[in-house]
């Protein structure tokens, strides 16, 4: 019995070893909104090429960049997905822990709808009004107040009768952060009032225009996108906020509502006509390409036509293609490892 | 009642009858509090299986289209080498374009074509692949070859969401119409999902499957084992048959009463800290995974071993003592194999516990998409809860109801184990 155990420790410790000495499968972390269109690179990655499947791990675009930027070495990530672009304080640690040369690619975009049953009607909706429905404090008469509006129909005549109740993530999701920055800063924006306190003291701004109301008309309703899918169905009169996969998915059952005049669809979504969206990207460790196999063919993998372009396997999953110019270009810069330039 | 008034032995009597029926009733109403409490969880569980096995059982069909596909030589391998590589790398998605094309000759568009092609899954092309990799005779020749259908088209087929032309619908109203057609034709059917058993994790529905996971899981639980049994039993002895009463044997106890209590989050922490920052073990390993969910069962065994050691009667030990046994003699030999079923029992609950758990994994990397089936515990695996709350998270409709088989599926492996624990308490328990 002694002997056997002793045995077994010896063969976990030769293989603990082992796979500290040598990694041969892409590691990638970062954020769960491109967690999807990784993970659909990854599969094909590893069915096409003669490489092993990468694995993808979901940690959000700041808890990937956080391990991206630990260190060099086997025992660090290769790629991080982000949904946002990487910030100069990342950069600089990322440089204190040697990581110096990070290679960027940006992917494409990805819509933030707000959407309601298809058992309601379509609403049409501007940023501005946006903002006075969910912001906490709202200007009335150049006073900053809490909000007073209780039905849409309070914020402008055009809006449907009912309570206002929106369902949306909750503040550790990126698309909560993307949404408060894009919807509700955009319609902060638009008074004189708050673009004068942008000026003045813009800490002042972005805590107005970044806090979401906390009386019950704004419902944080968890990190999965399912489950405010599946809440709309049973209540017409909310809406919700999530990411464009999940529409494009639950078309049959959701309508997104049409924001500053355009429809969270592909095609104005992509033109860049809808005023919610923001861009998606992945960083690539310049260092480990060589290092671990098959990196360059990964890359190579996600910005081929054939999973990034118009009529690609992602466009399917829900990612918003970059502009055909654009794309040819992020792909020269991506195939020829250009540092990345803040 | 008048009547009676003179006779006080039977004033009495009604008295004590009065008093006796007060009792009676107010055990029946206790009896009927008690069967409500049981009717009313049986209703929360039997309301919890029926939505889950509602949605779960659309799961184990996968709608299946019949195409005869020609292995033309000329497309797979143009210089007949037959070189595993070439094999590897040819066009196969191309025998499926050209395969469905015969379907319909009269679709001659590009629109169309590609409208076509989304009726197939991505993954028949990956299933011809393997297919000429395993039998390169079939290069050349014609067979007929069931390939799953996109998800798209299997959640139109199950009827889970609509087709047509409103709503902008995943399958629109000239593919429904192939798709019905082609039912009608009998070249497309609900055939077993196999994939959901036996192939591991993927982002297409249709190719989606839990064998990684639950190889995962399995290996995860072995590590557990392996760590968890030997020292919760060899504590448990060690502080009930040979420790003295001290302040430190209370503090130790203390220590992993508290233990037990600790949020599992908490050991992920310090699985990410001591084991993956300080050891330098492997990220998203069974190994660590293991360890980690080890920490976490610890204390149950210690405390179910414990329990069961205690309850073998000191006339035991006083018996083998009595023969001349040595203390290890008495706790090997009479004492611990006594309390085996318990400290078992103890063991088999505590893991059917880290079999659900996932929040201490997420902090070691266990929470990933990964596609290639772990075979040692250094290989990247993920764990069949964490496999559950990936797929829940997922936009496509199609992974719903595999959530939901997951879900029976891991019950299914709990009801297994806690089975166990209650056959091996009947069987071998003793009562002194």
């Amino acid at each position: 019995m002694l002997k056997q155990s002793l045995a077994l420790a010896a063969l976990a410790a030769v293989m603990i070893t082992n796979a500290a000495a040598a990694r041969d499968q892409i590691r990638v972390v970062g954020s769960s909104t491109v967690f999807p269109f990784a993970t659909a690179v990854a599969e094909h990655f590893g069915k096409t090429s003669s490489f092993k499947t990468p694995v993808v791990e979901s940690t959000g675009s700041g808890g990937g960049l956080k391990l991206f930027c630990a260190g060099l070495g086997v025992d660090y990530p290769d790629i991080t997905n982000a949904s946002r672009r990487i910030k100069t304080s990342e950069v600089q640690r990322c440089a204190k822990n040697g990581v110096v040369n990070i290679v960027e690619v940006k992917i494409g975009f990805d819509g933030i709808v707000l959407a309601n049953s298809r058992k309601s009607g379509l609403m049409s909706i501007s940023l501005k009004q946006l903002f006075l429905a969910l912001a906490k404090d709202v200007p009335v008469d150049g006073k900053l107040v809490a909000n007073p509006y209780m039905t849409w129909r309070d914020i402008d005549v055009s809006l449907p009768m009912s309570k206002i109740e929106v369902l949306g993530p909750p503040p550790t999701s990126g698309t909560r952060d993307a949404f408060v920055e894009l919807a509700l800063e955009g319609g902060a924006k638009t008074f004189p009032m708050l673009a004068a306190m942008r000026k003045a003291d813009k800490k002042r701004f972005k805590a107005v225009a970044h806090t979401l109301r906390e009386d019950g008309a704004f419902i944080e309703a968890g990190e999965n996108d399912n489950l405010i899918v599946q809440k709309l169905e049973t209540n017409p009169a909310a809406f919700g906020i999530f990411g464009f996969s999940f529409l494009d998915q639950n078309a049959d059952k959701l309508q997104g509502s049409r924001v500053n005049g355009s429809m969270p669809e592909f095609e104005a979504i992509a033109a860049g006509q809808y005023p919610v969206s923001r861009s998606l990207y992945f960083y690539v460790k310049k260092a480990h390409v060589g290092t671990v196999p098959g990196l360059r063919d990964f890359v190579a993998e996600f910005t081929a036509d054939k999973a990034w372009g118009p009529d690609g396997y992602l466009a399917d999953k829900g990612l918003i293609p970059l502009p055909d110019a654009e794309r040819a270009k992020v792909r020269a810069q991506a195939a020829a490892l250009a540092n990345l330039s803040m | 009642m008048t009547e009676n008034v003179k006779y006080p032995a039977v004033i009495a009597a009604r008295r004590q009858s009065k008093d006796r029926l007060r009792r009676r009733r107010a055990e029946q109403r206790f009896r009927s509090y008690g069967m409500v409490a049981v009717a009313v969880s049986l209703i929360f569980l039997v309301g919890l299986f029926a939505t889950i096995f509602s949605k779960a059982y659309t799961a184990l069909g996968q709608t299946e289209i019949a195409l005869e596909i020609h292995f033309d030589e000329a497309l797979i391998d143009p210089e007949g080498t037959r070189n595993p590589t070439t094999l590897a790398r040819a066009n196969y998605d191309a025998l499926v374009k050209i395969s469905l094309g015969k379907l319909f000759p009269e679709i001659k568009d590009r629109r169309g074509r590609r409208a076509l092609r989304k009726i197939m899954s991505a993954g028949a092309a990956f299933e011809l692949r393997e297919m000429v990799l395993a039998d390169q005779g079939l290069i050349g020749g014609r067979r007929t070859v069931w390939l799953p259908a996109s998800d798209d088209a299997d959640m139109y087929i199950k009827g889970l969401v609509a087709g047509g032309l409103q709503h902008g619908n995943r399958i629109d109203a000239q593919q429904a119409a192939w798709l019905d057609k082609l039912e009608n034709r009998e070249q497309l059917a609900q055939r077993f999902n196999w994939r959901l058993f036996m192939a591991a994790d993927s982002r297409e529905p249709e190719l989606a499957g839990l064998r990684g996971a639950a190889v995962g899981s399995l290996l995860t639980l072995s590590i557990c084992l392996v760590i968890a049994f030997p020292l919760g039993v060899m504590t448990a002895v060690y502080l009930e048959e040979f420790a003295p009463r001290n302040r430190w044997t209370d503090l130790i106890e203390v220590n992993i009463n508290n233990l037990a209590a600790v949020p599992s989050i908490v050991f992920g922490l310090l699985g990410l800290a001591v084991l993956l920052g300080f050891l330098g073990l492997p990220r998203s390993a069974p190994l660590v995974g293991g360890m980690v969910l080890a920490l976490m069962t610890l204390p149950t065994v210690i405390i179910a071993g414990r329990a069961a050691l205690q309850a073998v009667p000191p006339s035991i030990r006083d018996a083998a003592f009595g023969i001349g046994a040595s203390p290890m003699q008495v706790v090997a030999h009479h004492v611990l194999p006594l309390a085996m079923p318990g400290i078992l029992t103890g063991t088999i609950i505590g893991m059917a516990r880290a079999l659900g758990e996932t929040a201490p994994l997420l902090m070691i990397g266990m929470v990933a998409f990964i596609v290639d089936v772990p075979t040692s515990p250094t290989d990247p695996a993920t764990v069949l809860p964490v496999q559950i709350f990936l797929w829940a998270d997922a936009p496509e409709r199609a992974f719903a109801e595999r959530t939901a088989a997951a879900i029976v599926v891991l019950l299914a492996f709990l009801i297994v184990m806690n089975l166990a624990a209650v056959l091996l308490r009947r069987r071998f328990e003793q009562r002194w």
